[in-house]
């Protein structure tokens, strides 16, 4: 048996949350047309109840509501998803990609942060 | 846990496989986690009905497969239209919702061919390809032009109201093949009506050109609304029975829900008096027989190839 739980049953299984993706208006909308191009915006989607929003991918839309129902049309044509995000491009703040080193590679070796690395104390129950 | 060998063999699984551990762990929720995780799902597919027709399981009376010919050369003649979009809508992301729009329409048409085909022990492919313009019983509406994108939309405004109307109510029908499609249809037209509605109000709302635009394609597709709504010998007898929707009966629905929109929109209903029709009896304007001159020129030149 091994002691890192059961690998037949996903983390994610465990309970059921039903965080509905916001209805969005379309007055609201921060990434408006500039000029003549619709704005970029990022989509995520759920595969279902219990997971997570995973990022799928980007697409142009006028609007938060037409970028719902493109994303819609895009990204769950194949039945993926029960439930998606759609989030203006530019309001995404994202980590640098020279930075790795300093941002990514201090936590390497340090497999004591791992719950793996420590071994069950004599007679403790339900671990 | 107390002796030596266990303490060891704890060890080695403990600390010697972190990397597994935490791999593993990520690998075992991966399968269900992704966000382009492909299932088919469960619904009711068109080759079900062509199973159901050729085991014996369904089977259309005359009428019902007359009436079937109607609603499924309408969905046929409009996802012709509608395919041509792809790859020269305004956008990419539009090039894919019309898109989607036909294949749904397409799939409406397959399902209501293959049923009425086996009145006359014919294929859905029989019916789509090796009939002659005068045999095709779509109106006049699914055949007009594409236009503008206005128009289209303009023309999928109509249509969405209209087939939502039609197939809501045709989810009652007695023929149970009918009342089956028409409960997969209903939803996947709800949708064509969100999409028609929402760029009524964009292009109505848009800039001086948009709107113009919107308005003109209105103008354009409004004579064709009439004929949707009448009726003949063959849907008041199938009404009688149950198992269809007497067309007038889905008139002031409609009104009032397109009237929502377009009043939102600020838009007024064209006032503009209806073409004749014709279309029920085999009776079509110019523009149908170019369609099918396409459509069918690979079945019939090829009769029988698959690829």
């Amino acid at each position: 048996m091994s002691p890192h739980g059961n690998p037949e049953v996903p983390a994610s299984s465990a309970t059921e949350i039903n965080r509905e993706a916001p209805k969005a208006s379309p007055a609201a909308a921060p990434a408006e047309t500039t000029g003549n191009a619709w704005g970029l915006w990022e989509v995520f989607v759920r595969s279902s109840r219990g997971l997570s929003h995973v990022h799928a991918g980007s697409l142009h839309a006028p609007d938060a509501a037409m970028a719902l129902r493109n994303a819609r049309d895009l990204y769950t044509r194949r039945n993926e998803g029960v439930s998606i995000w759609v989030v203006p491009a530019d309001a995404i703040a994202s980590s640098d990609p020279d930075a790795k080193g300093s941002f990514f590679e201090s936590p390497q070796g340090k497999d004591y942060r791992h719950a793996t690395y420590y071994t069950k104390s004599e007679g403790v129950k339900h671990l | 846990m107390s002796t030596p060998e266990t303490q060891e063999a704890q060890e080695t699984t403990g600390h010697g496989d972190i990397s597994v551990g935490v791999a593993g762990a990520g690998a075992s929720g991966d399968g269900s986690a992704s966000a382009t995780r492909i299932t088919p799902g469960n619904a009711l597919r068109p080759e079900d009905i062509a199973l159901e027709v050729r085991t014996g399981l369904a089977k259309p009376t005359e009428d019902v497969a007359e009436y079937a010919l109607r609603l499924g050369d309408d969905a046929l003649i409009l996802a012709q239209r509608l395919g041509h979009w792809i790859s020269r809508a305004p956008e990419l992301e539009e090039d894919v919702a019309l898109g989607n729009i036909a294949l749904d329409q397409l799939g409406h048409a397959r399902s209501f061919l293959s049923y009425a085909g086996g009145a006359w022990d014919k294929s859905e492919d029989d019916l789509a390809y090796f009939r002659r313009e005068h045999e095709f019983r779509s109106a006049h509406l699914f055949e007009q032009p594409n236009g503008d994108f206005a128009v289209t939309i303009a023309r999928q405004f109509v249509v969405s109201y209209y087939q939502f109307e039609l197939y809501r109510r045709l989810t009652e029908s007695t023929d149970a093949t009918l009342a089956a499609i028409a409960a997969k249809a209903v939803k996947e037209v709800d949708y064509h009506r969100d999409h028609s509605a929402q760029w009524v109000l964009r292009l109505a709302g848009g800039t001086d050109e948009s709107r113009q635009r919107m308005i003109h394609g209105l103008k354009l597709i409004w004579p064709y609304v009439g004929e949707l709504f009448e009726t003949d010998e063959l849907v008041t007898r199938l009404a009688e029975a149950g198992a269809a929707v007497e067309p007038s009966s889905l008139r002031a629905d409609f009104d009032r829900l397109t009237g929502e929109v377009l009043k939102e929109a600020e838009l007024e209903v064209p006032e503009v008096p209806f073409a004749p029709g014709g279309g029920r009896r085999g009776r079509h304007s110019e523009h149908l027989g170019y369609i099918l001159a396409e459509m069918q020129v690979l079945a019939r030149e090829h009769p029988g190839a698959s690829w």
